[in-house]
């Protein structure tokens, strides 16, 4: 909020003056209802193997964090150029392969990664677009510098959050709103419907039949795949919903077979079809892929985009950009030592105490090490890991993430927060103005994962 | 349009609301009874009765060798391994609503998250027997809360029905069930029909469905009679808790899918027979051919009838 000289940063100015007048006894009533609101309409995601709190709480955070428009109009042409660049890299691995002829990437980074769908070789999904729907994780540096710290292009969540933080602010401060023009998101339903709508199936006429799919009420995003189908007037599928027959897709309804177009799926690659991945999977659609290769359904987002998110292939990014699009990248990526390369192995088994080690497929704050908050202890063990099996890190410095002032148990405090903006690609690439800021609720921790106890709080673009 | 599923969730989620209430109501009952020492010598097994009802007899001596007042509340209240206890049917029924969040309005949504997270607050430990009326009371408000919200807010389209027909298919079962069990297994001997007991009895069957005073306002002048309790509780349609109301309601709903559909099945010829003979029925070719026989066929049929319209609407 700060600038280096200690002055309030312009965007912050409203906020500011509004933190001074916000009693202690105000802020935690607002906190409480924030809580009650979210809890009443069920606002919850579940955490698996935990009984006891099988659905849980996100923390919110009453004070919002504000871009001024111009910061936003840089961000955003660095996410968009970012967007473009990964699928036209999706298209390039599952097509003619230039960029490894050209010797960008090695080969066995792609040939051999998990993420890799060999099934999508030679598939042209409608309009090219391999993944829709776009999460780019974002940390800020300093004033002028951001970087991305991921991308995600299999099956973002949190956007039900981005959409119910506004909705909850409007209600407790209707009066911070009036005095200042924050840019609106409340319309991305109905972008990511005309998104969904305009890469429906060639052969589609007419209005296309969209569904979500959902693996069901025990997966952790539950709740954000009831409000997107909801919010977007579209049905909520399970896979025995849905079935394959004379070359097409249907859902099964109370009267005839409905036929379907485009499936917004929130189910992993290896889940959508018995038939063509996991044959012990009974979530997903027999025959679905099949149908989708030739052309008679949209899967939103294509199987196998995850080799674009992997985090092998992030350490790639800037030289993948440049390969697409001819620029130098506008958002940078987080330095990033590959543990498979031994030079890189050797610095990072030295400098363990001042670096984040993740693992290369993990999420979820899962399975990582960070250096300057663990014990000699944690980093020992963790040393062992690693060098029985390094090509499975990445290691990254910690860096000196801005922070925002957070609502704490002792007052208003600086926490560390990122960012993720949703960004949609259909016939057009549409960035909602705000995303989804995540916050690291203790204090010190740069660890903002929901699964371990980060929060979340209003994104705010403010208007010219 | 709407998915199989959705269907089947709507139903279920409102089955499963109004057997909460019915739960309620029987717990309520057996807790009367067991209030009045020695009223009634020789028949203090009104828990026994109250497991009967709730066809949660076999679970329950499954579990338990011996019959006690608070372990059977206990059994039919919080039991998790109990799948017709009070906390078993509601974590049910929201778990139908959350599947289809998006069939709901928020206000039915609401409804049932907070009857759900109010539950998951109380402790069975804290439910002594003095608080056991106020914690029963709660549970008959938070299901006519949801219906409330059900009929208040939701549109007269497919989800609305669907509903409905859960709603009515289970009362129309609770309401025989209660008639029949109640009267069959309580009263021991044949000598004991029409004695303070039977009288008592009555009453106590009028009070789980909250008709005993709609009972004397309809009959006015006649004590409790047992071919007017079960004319009451079987053929009257002004009495919102009878076979012939719940019948006609289901026909009502019925009714209104296939004026959505422009479409008549088998189901809806099925369930109008039925209303239509407890409309034209007589209390006494009833009793003559037996009031349990009746009874126990108007069960199975109404279970038939849940069946065929699940198979005919595509439930999976």
């Amino acid at each position: 909020m700060q600038d280096k000289g200690g002055q309030v940063r312009s965007p912050y100015l409203r906020v500011g003056d509004w933190l001074k007048t916000l009693t202690r006894k105000d802020a935690e009533r607002a906190r409480q209802e924030a809580e009650n609101r979210f809890r009443r309409q069920g606002i919850t995601f579940a955490v698996y193997g935990d009984e006891e709190a099988a659905e849980r709480l996100i923390p919110f955070d009453i004070i919002p964090r504000v871009f001024a428009a111009s910061e936003w109009r840089r961000l955003s042409a660095g996410i968009e150029q970012r967007v473009r660049a990964l699928n036209a890299f999706i298209h390039d691995i599952y097509h003619r392969q230039e960029i490894l002829r050209a010797g960008r990437i090695p080969a066995s980074v792609i040939v051999q990664n998990a993420a890799f769908v060999p099934e999508m070789m030679g598939v042209d999904p409608a309009r090219g677009i391999y993944a829709h729907i776009i999460g780019i994780d974002i940390v800020r540096i300093s004033e002028n510098e951001f970087y991305v710290l991921e991308d995600n292009c299999r099956t973002p969540s949190g956007v039900s959050y981005m959409l119910e933080d506004r909705e909850t602010m409007m209600h407790l401060f209707p009066e911070l709103f009036a005095h200042q023009r924050v840019a609106p998101v409340e319309n991305y339903p109905s972008l990511l419907r005309k998104t969904l709508e305009s890469v429906a199936p060639a052969a589609c006429d007419g209005e296309p039949t969209i569904v979500v799919l959902t693996p069901g009420i025990h997966n952790s995003a539950f709740f954000e795949h009831a409000f997107l189908a909801d919010e977007m007037g579209a049905e909520l599928c399970e896979g025995d919903d849905l079935f394959v027959m004379d070359g097409a897709l249907y859902m099964r309804t109370t009267q005839e077979p409905k036929r379907v177009d485009v499936v917004y799926r929130r189910i992993d690659d290896a889940f959508l079809d018995p038939l063509t991945f996991r044959p012990d999977s009974s979530i997903g659609v027999p025959g679905l892929f099949d149908l989708y290769r030739a052309g008679k359904v949209t899967i939103v987002n294509a199987p196998g985009t995850g080799i674009a998110d992997d985090k092998s292939i992030y350490t790639y990014l800037p030289d993948v950009i440049e390969f697409y699009t001819g620029e130098k990248p506008l958002l940078k990526n987080v330095p990033t030592w590959r543990c498979s390369d031994t030079q890189s192995l050797t610095y990072v088994l030295e400098h363990l105490h001042e670096l984040v080690v993740k693992e290369v497929h993990g999420s979820g704050g899962y399975g990582m090490l960070v250096g300057p908050t663990s014990s000699k202890k944690e980093i020992e063990q963790f040393r062992a890991r690693l060098k029985a099996n390094p090509a499975n890190y990445i290691a990254q410095p910690t860096l000196a993430l801005s922070a925002v002032p957070t609502y704490t148990a002792s007052g208003v405090a600086p926490r560390h927060v990122d960012l993720r903006p949703f960004v949609l690609s259909g016939d057009r690439v549409r960035i909602t103005p705000g995303g989804l800021t995540r916050v690291a609720l203790k204090k010190g921790s740069l660890v903002v994962n929901s699964s371990q106890g980060g929060g979340t709080k209003d994104t705010w673009v403010l208007e010219d | 349009m709407m998915l199989g599923r959705t269907a089947a969730s709507l139903f279920w989620m409102s089955r499963y609301m109004e057997r909460a209430e019915n739960m309620a109501r029987l717990l309520e009952v057996g807790h009367r009874i067991s209030l009045m020492p020695g009223a009634i010598e020789g028949h203090r097994d009104e828990w026994r009765s109250t497991l009967l009802s709730a066809a949660s007899e076999q679970t329950y001596s499954n579990k338990f060798d011996t019959i006690t007042g608070p372990q059977v509340a206990d059994f039919l209240i919080f039991d998790e391994s109990n799948p017709s206890s009070i906390r078993s049917i509601i974590r049910t029924a929201r778990n139908n609503g959350r599947a289809v969040r998006t069939a709901l309005t928020r206000d039915v949504w609401e409804s049932i998250n907070t009857t759900w997270n109010e539950l998951v607050a109380v402790k069975a430990s804290e439910l002594t027997p003095d608080r056991l009326p106020v914690f029963l009371d709660w549970v008959k408000q938070r299901s006519m809360s949801f219906r409330g919200a059900v009929l208040g807010t939701m549109l007269r389209n497919e989800n609305y029905y669907f509903s409905q027909l859960g709603n009515f298919i289970e009362r129309a079962d609770n309401t025989a069930r209660i008639l029949d069990v109640k009267y069959f297994i309580l009263l021991p001997k044949p000598s004991d029909v029409g004695s303070d007991i039977d009288t008592h009895q009555w009453g106590q069957i009028l009070r789980s469905v909250s008709a005993h005073r709609a009972y004397r306002w309809f009959y006015r002048n006649s004590g409790y009679k047992p071919w007017l309790v079960a004319e009451f509780l079987i053929l009257r349609e002004e009495m919102p808790r009878s076979l012939l109301f719940s019948s006609a309601w289901i026909c009502t709903a019925l009714a209104g899918l296939s004026a959505l559909h422009s479409k008549r099945y088998s189901v809806h010829d099925q369930a109008e027979e039925t209303r239509d003979r407890l409309r034209n029925g007589r209390m006494e070719d009833i009793f003559q051919s037996g009031l349990h026989e009746y009874l126990q066929h108007f069960i199975l049929s109404n279970n038939q009838l849940s069946r065929d319209i699940g198979a005919t609407y595509n439930f999976p």
